[in-house]
């Protein structure tokens, strides 16, 4: 299968993801969408690693998941302490810094 | 204290720096230690200093006479910068020396009066705690004095004349809170102080020009380069001339910047007699005899100073003779008589400008502090004679009459003064005055007339002011009840009257010793001769107006304070024009001060309220403006900052994009 398709599913996880962290206002949808934003890249890396026949885009790859599960298991902590503060997970309601 | 042997032609030469360092003495014990003094011990320390001052002087004088041609005596190097080398050096010449013996001779003799004259000043205006510190003020005074006269370049003198101008402004405003309003003294030292200013600015300017053209303030350099630059670059000379006639205009006291002499009577008395008599208002007229190698260079110039001098001496005479307070009264006749040196130096009869700047010194200083002893007189009687209405002005001569009965020795002391003021022979006013009619009458007969005339009103108002003060019968309880003054008082006025009368024979015609003396500072021996029809024609003017004095004022005294002047009926418009100073003050304020006002009203408010204040404040609002519609964009909501940064990569990665695949 040539290079170019791998891109393309690429491309549209990467805009539906990007579109979700727009557009939701749930934080959990939001971190799925952030989620799927990762694996597009993921699958870019892993596109290319072979296309090159090189390694160190798979490598890449576990840095990647590796950082994106502490970025969840932060996340996920923090939204469990906003929820009890403010009894809601709407990101919408969390503008105090408004200037 | 560098001495070279070698150069030093009299061992007391090497002592010129102590004429001014002995003052300095005195003002470090007063100042330093003089909390602890009694009065007597203050103004002792303090005479002492002046009349230390004077016994140098005549050192100097005496070492002069035997080594004529005069010594500079360098202390160290104020500044080397460059080409410009500018000394502390001392200047011994006859020139310089006559203005040490007549300012430090004077200043003891103001100094022994003044501890008997502020003694019951400081209790009158009760605050006796000030004592010390008017001692301290004249001292200061001397020491500035001393420098100026002394100085060897025109920036040393420079500081001679500023630290006069100081002690000027300290002195009148001595009783600061006194005065007008509570004001009045204080606003008559800023007066002082302000118009001498515009006066130094010139002589500033003059200074700088000099700078320009000669690199030097030295007085020989600049002597020396004189006529080669007036040949080179004339403007040089004519501006540095005319600047520095407006510096003598301020300090002298002349026309256009007189006006703040008269209001310098704010001061004690004393101070009126040392500075503004005697010696410091004279600084205008050593300035212009010093730099005569300059003045006589510049005709232009010369004829200036001639017609500022007679004009001021006609003027301010007029001025004279419609004033009741004692002071204010000798005030104009220090202008008038200021203008003949001015007139006199202005048409190169330098030795006649010198000598008359000496007699005046002497009976000036009299009159004043006759007058002094005058007023301590009627305020005395003021304490003691009225019971309960004690308001009598104890300056208004209308509250004066019969005081000879009270207080003979300062009656007879006066009367010697103001004849010699008047110029009766022989007493030394005479002789002076008649040196410059002579050079008048040779060099312009107009400037000859208006002398002349002054001369006439000298004498009228001097009887006028004699009349009122000592003869009739007391028209106050004050005058009724006045008593003549302690020893310490009378007893320097009768030196001066002394010297009064014989000062005169410092250069008796025929003998000229004062020009004999000179002449080694002015290398060009002027022809002093006697004219008997000008001395006969002033004694006549002289007599004259004493005459013309006593129709008026002498033959039916007025009874009455409250009477008007007989002048005034018989003059009319003209009295009330001479009785208001021919409204110069008002014309000032109206011409210059209130203008000034306006504009600096102006800058106030529009310009510094409204455009500077507005530029800073206008920053303030434009920032504050700017931050609140930045802050806009930061909205608190998440989304709306994840959506920013999307676009804001796509706008980056779109742009790398499209520069790679141009």
């Amino acid at each position: 299968m040539p290079l170019f398709y791998y891109l393309a599913v690429s491309v549209v996880l990467f805009t539906i993801g990007a579109a979700g962290v727009a557009m939701r206002r749930n934080a959990l949808v939001t971190f799925m969408s952030l989620e799927m934003m990762y694996n597009a890249a993921n699958l870019a890396f892993v596109a290319f690693a072979y296309y090159y026949q090189t390694l160190s885009g798979q490598l890449f790859v576990f840095f990647v998941m590796t950082v994106a599960a502490a970025e969840v298991a932060v996340g996920l902590a923090l939204m469990v302490a906003i929820f009890r503060t403010k009894h809601s997970i709407n990101v919408d309601q969390l503008s105090s810094l408004k200037g | 204290m560098l001495l070279n042997e070698t150069t030093l032609p009299d061992p007391a030469f090497a002592l010129v720096p102590w004429v001014v360092l002995i003052p300095v003495i005195g003002i470090l014990v007063n100042l330093l230690l003089g909390r602890r003094f009694n009065e007597k011990l203050v103004g002792l320390v303090a005479s002492l200093a002046a009349g230390g001052s004077f016994v140098v002087s005549v050192l100097l004088a005496v070492a002069l006479t035997h080594h004529p041609e005069g010594y500079t005596h360098t202390v160290f190097t104020w500044m080397a910068i460059d080409k410009l080398v500018v000394n502390w050096a001392f200047r011994v010449d006859t020139l310089s020396s006559v203005m040490m013996l007549v300012v430090s001779g004077v200043s003891t003799l103001i100094h022994i009066y003044a501890i008997g004259y502020m003694h019951s000043d400081v209790r009158h205006n009760g605050e006796p705690s000030r004592f010390r510190r008017f001692f301290v003020f004249l001292n200061l005074f001397v020491a500035a004095m001393m420098l100026l006269v002394s100085a060897d370049n025109y920036l040393m003198l420079f500081v001679g004349w500023e630290g006069v101008g100081l002690c000027s402004y300290l002195l009148i405003g001595f009783w600061f809170e006194k005065g007008k309003d509570g004001l009045g003294n204080a606003k008559a030292g800023k007066k002082a102080f302000i118009v001498n200013r515009i006066g130094d600015f010139g002589l500033l300017i003059a200074l700088f020009v000099m700078f320009f053209a000669f690199k030097s303030f030295d007085f020989e350099t600049v002597f020396e380069a004189a006529p080669s630059i007036a040949t080179a670059m004339p403007w040089v000379l004519v501006m540095m001339t005319l600047f520095m006639l407006l510096g003598v205009t301020g300090k002298s006291a002349q026309i256009p910047l007189y006006v703040w002499l008269p209001d310098a009577m704010a001061g004690p008395t004393p101070v009126s007699a040392l500075i503004h008599a005697a010696t410091m208002v004279t600084a205008g007229v050593y300035l212009v005899a010093r730099s005569a190698p300059l003045y006589e260079l510049v005709p232009l110039a010369q004829n200036i100073v001639t017609w500022v001098g007679a004009l001021t001496a006609i003027f301010a005479a007029t001025i004279a003779v419609g004033q009741n307070d004692i002071k204010k009264l000798l005030a104009y006749s220090t202008i008038s008589q200021l203008g003949f040196m001015v007139a006199a130096v202005g048409m190169g009869a330098f030795v006649a400008g010198i000598f008359h700047l000496v007699t005046h010194a002497f009976f000036k200083a009299l009159l004043f502090l006759a007058a002094g002893s005058v007023i301590l007189g009627m305020e005395h009687g003021a304490e003691h004679g009225s019971h309960g209405h004690g308001s009598e002005d104890p300056q208004d001569m209308r509250n004066m009459g019969g005081l000879r009965k009270q207080m003979p020795v300062t009656f007879w002391v006066y009367l010697l003064g103001a004849l010699a003021l008047a110029g009766v022979a022989p007493l030394a006013g005479f002789f002076s005055k008649d040196e410059i009619l002579t050079a008048a009458s040779s060099f312009n007969p107009a400037v000859f007339v208006l002398l002349i005339l002054a001369a006439f009103l000298t004498a009228f108002y001097m009887g006028r002011q004699v009349l009122m003060v000592f003869f009739g019968g007391p028209r106050t309880n004050s005058a009724k009840h006045a008593v003549e003054s302690p020893a310490v008082v009378t007893i320097p006025l009768v030196i001066l009257a002394v010297l009064s009368v014989l000062g005169g024979g410092l250069n008796l015609p025929g003998i000229h010793t004062l020009g004999h003396w000179l002449e080694h500072t002015f290398h060009t021996a002027e022809e002093a001769h006697f004219v008997w029809a000008i001395a006969g024609g002033s004694l006549a003017i002289a007599l004259l107006g004493i005459f013309i004095a006593w129709l008026i004022y002498g033959r039916k005294p007025q009874a009455k304070a409250e009477a008007m002047d007989p002048l005034a009926t018989r003059l009319g418009g003209v009295y009330t024009g001479m009785a208001n100073k021919w409204w110069v003050d008002e014309l000032y304020q109206a011409v210059i001060i209130r203008p000034l006002e306006k504009f600096a009203d102006f800058l106030t408010h529009p310009v510094d309220l409204g455009v500077i204040d507005g530029i800073g404040n206008g920053l303030g609002s434009l920032t504050q403006a700017l931050s609140a519609w930045w802050g806009r964009f930061q909205t608190g909501y998440v989304r709306t900052y994840a959506f920013t940064i999307l676009v804001g990569a796509v706008a980056v990665l779109g742009y790398v994009a499209y520069l790679a695949l141009r």
